[in-house]
């Protein structure tokens, strides 16, 4: 019973370059030798709206969001991205920008080779978005080699590169980690931008606040296996705690099957 | 311009940057430069460079490589999440670490003979040899870094299994040999003997050289063998495709873990 997309302001230029394209996970399964890391997970990630992925630590978050860039290989199962099959031509990734947790880069590149190189594997020359390079003010280190860069800079190129490209489908693991409240704030507004826009936006945190603020769903990961998934305000009824903490932590505690 | 050569020109760009690389060309520079100075002739000095060659460069190549690719382990992710296949990131990774170490190799022990006049005395041929073999080598054991590194998500059991390589091939390796002799010595050992040389890349770059050296009794007994079975010409076409072989197969192994791996 998930709410029908409703991409808001739509600013029209924008559009033009991004189809509303969603991510559709059916029954994936994954084993890391014995271990099960997930079952039999089936979500969707809606087309202009913001999906929190959340669980605890070890709830196979960052393994479904591998599997969706193709890091991982999974053994059963499907995922769609847009109209691509996850798994046949590398192809569908044009569709996706990335920011990874910790973000590394050939040290001794510059940021500006790094971007000019990220361009290069793209190709899509025209209708770039290089405005979080322009609001993170990163001209500056472009010609610096990136192991020069601050842990927060670098952070910030991560960001930059990963709406560099226009993105149809927004992948953030823990976006604001090591951001400062600036900085963080102008991340917000261009997540909340882009899904206006109509992009799909995945984003994982472990900041309870942050994700009140961001998200429009939520799915909720425990052990492998999908615990609960719809709009961030039915949680709270279906839990019957009026905090999004509390609701969470009792989701987590309760364990067992979904709703 | 394919997305293997967009890589390629990246990695380049950043492996020639490290100063390893740089060190490693400088060092095997001087070295070869104090052979010739002070070694007397340019194939004496070809067969003392030989030995340094044959520990240095699987050593430098296992190590330097396995690092390198536990370094850029993020980065590899980074460009996993891009449309680029496994294929493409796989080659120009491989390359673009094999290039700058080759040509380190190749002009750090190629530029002394040139500045040195060690061409004149007939010592070209063997320097070719040296020259193709040592950049098989480095070739090869880039290629088995690779496959340690995709085999192993754990850095220092990485690390432990290159230098584990290396003390087998490089050293423990003749002991081998020797111990074969020395158990089996009555009986004709000669093609077997060849065959546990020829498996050893390092063993199979002494043959080649040694050989090209017209010095066999340098090497003891699989140098004599191989001289009186396969002869000279037969020899180097012998040791160049054995080290061929340790080029392509570590590097086929490293290549269908890669496309299958999970990172």
């Amino acid at each position: 019973m998930t709410a029908a997309p409703q991409p808001a302001a739509r600013h029209g230029l924008a559009l033009v370059s991004r189809r509303a394209s969603g991510v559709e996970v059916e029954r994936l399964d994954k084993s890391f030798g014995r271990l099960r890391v997930l079952r039999e997970v089936s979500a969707t990630f809606g087309a202009g709206r913001t999906t929190a992925l959340i669980g605890p630590n070890a709830a196979g978050k960052t393994t479904l969001l591998k599997c969706v860039l193709g890091l991982v290989q999974f053994d059963a199962g499907q995922i769609v991205v847009g109209e691509d099959t996850v798994g046949q031509e590398e192809s569908y990734r044009r569709r996706i920008g990335y920011m990874p947790q910790a973000p590394s880069f050939p040290e001794y590149l510059t940021a500006g080779e790094v971007t000019r190189m990220l361009k290069d594997l793209r190709g899509q020359g025209a209708a770039l978005d290089e405005d979080l390079f322009m609001q993170f003010d990163l001209a500056d280190s472009l010609a610096k080699p990136v192991r020069a860069l601050s842990g927060g800079t670098r952070q910030k190129l991560n960001a930059a590169l990963a709406f560099l490209f226009r993105p149809e489908v927004l992948i953030l693991d823990e976006p604001t980690a090591g951001l400062d409240p600036i900085a963080a704030g102008i991340l917000k507004q261009k997540v909340a931008a882009a899904r206006d826009a109509g992009a799909t936006v995945i984003i994982t945190s472990h900041i309870i606040a942050e994700m009140e603020e961001m998200a429009d769903d939520v799915v909720v990961l425990l052990e492998g296996a999908v615990r609960y998934q719809g709009p961030l305000s039915r949680l709270a009824s279906e839990t019957c705690e009026s905090r999004l903490e509390r609701a969470i932590a009792q989701l987590m505690r309760a364990g067992g099957k979904s709703p | 311009m394919n997305a293997a050569t967009r890589i390629l020109r990246y990695e380049l760009q950043n492996v020639r940057r490290t100063r390893a690389v740089l060190v490693y060309g400088l060092l095997l520079m001087a070295v070869t430069h104090a052979l010739l100075h002070f070694g007397g002739g340019g194939s004496r000095a070809i067969v003392s460079l030989l030995n340094v060659v044959l520990v240095f460069v699987p050593m430098v190549s296992l190590v330097f490589g396995t690092v390198y690719l536990y370094s850029a382990r993020d980065f590899i992710e980074l460009l996993l999440a891009q449309p680029v296949s496994r294929q493409s990131l796989f080659a120009g990774i491989w390359g673009g670490l094999t290039l700058p170490l080759v040509l380190a190799f190749v002009l750090g022990t190629g530029l002394p003979f040139m500045w040195n006049g060690g061409l004149g005395d007939g010592t070209a041929a063997p320097l070719l040899l040296l020259l193709l073999s040592g950049s098989l080598l480095t070739a090869a054991f880039t290629a088995v870094a690779m496959w340690i590194a995709t085999r192993h998500d754990d850095r220092a059991r990485g690390l432990g299994v290159a230098l584990a390589v290396w003390v087998v091939v490089a050293i423990a390796w003749d002991g081998l040999i020797l111990l074969v002799v020395a158990s089996l010595g009555d009986w004709p050992l000669e093609l077997p003997l060849l065959a546990l040389s020829l498996a050893n890349p390092v063993d199979a770059a002494r043959v080649g050289l040694v050989l090209a050296l017209d010095a066999p009794t340098l090497m003891g007994y699989t140098g004599a063998v191989t001289q009186r079975v396969l002869g000279l010409p037969g020899g180097a076409a012998l040791t160049l495709a054995a080290l061929g072989l340790w080029v392509i197969v570590p590097l086929s192994c490293a290549r269908r873990r890669f496309r299958r791996k999970d990172f």
